[in-house]
């Protein structure tokens, strides 16, 4: 297994950061998923896809805009019409679609290399956010295991909800440094532990 | 102002690129219609009031949209995903890309 590193390792500073008078609001970590999967389906082939995700991942997807499903080791979400992003902590889940998933039903491809993954956990976690992106984060509009694909200026992003008050952010690799930075710096005043 | 994407819902115009006025027809690549050509480049309507235009979410799902919006007033009447609309691409304002 090759020896997975990350982009935030210059900026990663562990420890209990800014205003810490009222308790951490977030606690900010990197989940490093060994598998970040993109699939799309053809048009009319998306059930077959979703089905196909179901067979390689035990994770049920609703059938829905932004749907989507989180446990603790995978998760899978809409991030567009017909399109989806699946992510395993384990390796191997880009061979597994690819199996199931042929080039008459849709496409994967494999962004293990190309996101990282940031998680966002806390009660100040929705604050946070919303600070840095323009979408609403409120449970009744974003219930736990659905998903956005949104941005922060240009740095592109897909959120899931993967519980009440996380969240698991999904950005491009070569932009990740510079956000992680500006997430420090949103979630200074309501303070954040690095993990 | 808000474009409500069919997919992601509403969100803030600065999520979105837009792409011209919908309905152009391009003449056939084969036509040397200098006219044609001319109209499908150069002409728009540029309405005051009600005009049909191609936005993409590029910065949320990256689809491509029909966004009907007032021009003075920036309310927008409608907004589907343009590969459901047929009619556009069947019917175009200018049937050789000429001057309306």
């Amino acid at each position: 297994m090759a020896e997975p590193l990350s982009p935030l390792q210059p900026v990663w500073q562990p420890g209990r950061h800014g205003n810490l008078s009222g308790g951490a609001g977030v606690v900010l970590s990197e989940t490093h998923p060994s598998s970040i999967v993109q699939v799309a389906a053809w048009a009319g082939s998306e059930r077959a896809v979703i089905e196909a995700i179901r067979e390689a991942t035990g994770l049920a997807v609703p059938d829905g805009a932004g749907g989507g499903v989180a446990t603790r080791t995978k998760a899978a979400f809409g991030i567009a019409p017909g399109r989806f992003l699946v992510v395993d902590q384990a390796e191997g889940l880009e061979t597994e679609l690819r199996s199931r998933i042929d080039a008459g039903t849709g496409s994967v491809t494999g962004l293990s290399h190309g996101r990282t993954a940031i998680r966002v956990d806390g009660p100040k976690a929705e604050w946070v956010l919303s600070k840095l992106f323009a979408v609403d984060f409120s449970l009744t509009a974003l219930p736990v295991g659905s998903g956005v694909a949104t941005q922060h200026h240009d740095v592109l992003a897909q959120i899931q909800r993967s519980a009440a008050m996380r969240f698991d952010l999904y950005v491009f690799r070569s932009l990740a440094r510079s956000f992680w930075t500006t997430l420090c710096h949103s979630a200074e005043d309501v303070g954040y532990e690095v993990i | 102002m808000l474009i409500t994407c069919p997919y992601c819902g509403p969100r803030d115009v600065s999520e979105f690129t837009y792409q011209g006025e919908a309905g152009r027809t391009r003449p056939d690549p084969a036509s040397t219609d200098r006219a044609a050509w001319d109209g499908y480049v150069y002409d728009r309507l540029n309405p005051a009031g009600e005009h049909s235009e191609y936005w993409q979410h590029s910065g949320g799902c990256r689809a491509h949209l029909l966004v009907k919006r007032n021009t003075l007033t920036h309310e927008i009447a409608s907004v589907a995903f343009a590969r459901e609309d047929q009619r556009i691409h069947s019917a175009g304002r200018r049937g050789k890309g000429a001057r309306p």
